[in-house]
């Protein structure tokens, strides 16, 4: 087994000269294994970090725009270091408790929130060979994990011991069980064509033109790309189908009872999740780091994703939120038939060889 | 795998410490969260023996969808969290006994298996040995055996599920009069 994880050209002679450096220091076998990834597990920790600050900051920037005002203005320029400042805040704040909390539930809902955003990028392909383990099971290891955040929100709504929060945390079980059905039918289209799980073969059997990209693969490219986002919009849990958390029927969903630091644990575990899903939108329908090679491939893909991410913010802030009766008929009635018969169409051009 | 011995137990101890919470807890809610524990790990334990597929389908079939199924069901259900209600019966004994009689069985078979099989290799052997090394493709060669080898069990199994949820379909709808 090779314990020098893949990474991408241009960071190889510094992986080599770290990893020969922990050998220096007599680290061995299982040891530094786990010395390496926990490593770079502290990396995609602290690049993520950063990652979601600035989707805040950016956000309510364009949430300002969008509505004719400026958003943050004050700390720093265009109010850059505002989400800081906000975090910095948080972390003072007094941990306000429910006496007739459920203890352990409500400590643990936003640990495993938080923790179950961050397991998706194992298997995320940032750039060419830049990947912290590229399973074979790839995608499917993303659908599996990411379902732990369901249940983060379960608990939570249910260990806040307060009906509105227990009302979120069950329209969410409803509606990621329900969006979960189009999302993997959507997946599965791709996966058709690659006939491979793993993230880097789904990259890669897109390499070449842009018209290799699945969303330009007529005519069911496009079809799953959409059913994916709108299905990838429900599981984040963004408007409009920000059901669970819905402001105005619910005071804020399954996080009501949460303050400070616990509560910033799901706010930004959220603004990972919308990350995630952009990430997985590009890696199987744009390519993922694929480009012009002039230019690094991981620069490629986050700016990829940082479109997509742009995308689910107009959205956010162009669309009236759901009824939570229409959301389950737009799931069921319409999204599910759709997504079908888009993978029948895909299978029968697969089976033909109509395709590119 | 470098040291398998240590996760294997660290995976066996959660999977049956968890499996007796899920028996033993107070809160019913506490009881279904302890059961996602326990599927949870006995994922881990399928990663340790190379079924990097199965470990997947496991957690997003038995994780994702029984047991939010199962906690969706707790809430919806009224009273039934409350602490007043008694998580078990009076079959708890005869429970206990059947419980240890199977596990006494499982034992016991692998034990026998063990001493038919190593007499007959090298010696090593603790379970029975599959000869043949593992295919690149995990994935691709099981959907290559669902969709040729077992295609009629894989139907027929289909076919069962989706009766099992008509009937649940039927069973829980109120009759319009």
């Amino acid at each position: 087994m090779n314990l020098i994880p893949i990474v991408a050209v241009e960071l190889q002679p510094i992986f080599a000269w770290i990893y020969r450096w922990l050998e220096g220091l007599g680290l061995q076998g299982t040891l530094l294994t786990v010395v390496v990834y926990a490593g770079l597990g502290v990396m995609v920790f602290g690049v993520l970090a950063v990652l979601a600050l600035f989707l805040v900051w950016w956000e309510r920037k364009i949430a300002g725009h969008m509505q004719q005002r400026f958003g943050p203005m004050r700390n720093g320029w265009h109010g850059w270091y505002q989400t800081m400042m906000d975090g910095l805040k948080l972390l003072q704040k007094e941990d306000v408790l429910v006496d007739t909390r459920d203890k352990v539930v409500f400590f643990w809902a936003p640990v495993i929130c938080f923790v179950a955003a961050f397991l998706a990028y194992v298997v995320m392909p940032f750039g060419d060979g830049l990947i912290v383990a590229d399973l074979n099971v790839g995608i499917l290891y993303i659908m599996a994990v990411t379902t732990f955040t369901v249940i983060s929100l379960l608990m939570a709504g249910w260990g806040s011991n307060n009906k509105y929060a227990l009302l979120g945390g069950m329209r969410s079980a409803a509606q990621v069980v329900s969006y979960e059905v189009p999302m993997v039918a959507s997946i599965l289209t791709v996966i058709l064509f690659t006939g491979s799980l793993s993230m880097v073969d789904i990259v890669e059997s897109q390499s070449g033109l842009v018209f290799n990209w699945f969303v330009f693969r007529l005519p069911f490219g496009p079809v799953a790309f959409m059913i994916y986002i709108t299905a990838a919009t429900a599981e984040a849990n963004r408007t409009p189908f920000d059901i669970p958390e819905a402001e105005q029927e619910l005071v804020a969903g399954f996080n009501v009872e949460y303050s400070g630091m616990k509560f910033a644990m799901f706010f930004l575990a959220e603004f990972v999740n919308m990350f995630t899903v952009s990430a997985i939108a590009v890696t199987l329908f744009f390519g993922g780091w694929q480009g012009w090679e002039f230019i690094p491939s991981w620069i490629w893909f986050l700016g990829k994703t940082f479109m997509v991410v742009l995308l689910l913010m107009l959205f956010r802030w162009t669309y009236p939120r759901l009824r939570v009766d229409q959301l389950m008929e737009f799931a069921w009635k319409i999204l599910i038939p759709i997504a079908f018969v888009n993978l029948i169409v895909a299978g029968w051009m697969k089976y033909a060889g109509w395709y590119w | 795998m470098a040291e398998p011995g240590i996760v294997f137990w660290i995976l066996a101890v959660v999977t049956v410490a968890s499996a007796v919470m899920v028996v033993t807890l107070k809160n019913i809610f506490h009881c279904a969260l302890a059961l996602i524990l326990c599927l949870f790990s006995v994922a881990g334990i399928y990663i340790l023996l190379n079924a990097e597929f199965l470990a997947a389908a496991q957690v997003l079939i038995y994780v994702g969808a029984v047991a939010i199924l199962m906690i969706f069901a707790i809430m919806l259900t009224s009273n039934l969290a409350s602490k007043a209600i008694r998580q078990s019966n009076e079959q708890v004994m005869v429970g206990t006994v059947v419980s240890v009689l199977f596990c006494g069985g499982m034992l016991a078979l692998i034990y026998l298996t063990d001493k038919a099989i190593v007499s007959e290799e090298t010696g090593v052997a603790f379970w029975r040995q599959v000869r043949g090394t593992l295919p690149a493709d995990n994935v691709a060669s099981l959907g290559g055996y669902l969709m040729t080898k077992f295609m009629l069990p894989f139907e027929v199994v289909s076919v069962l599920l989706l009766a099992a949820m008509i009937g649940a379909i039927v069973l829980a709808r109120k009759e319009k009069a």
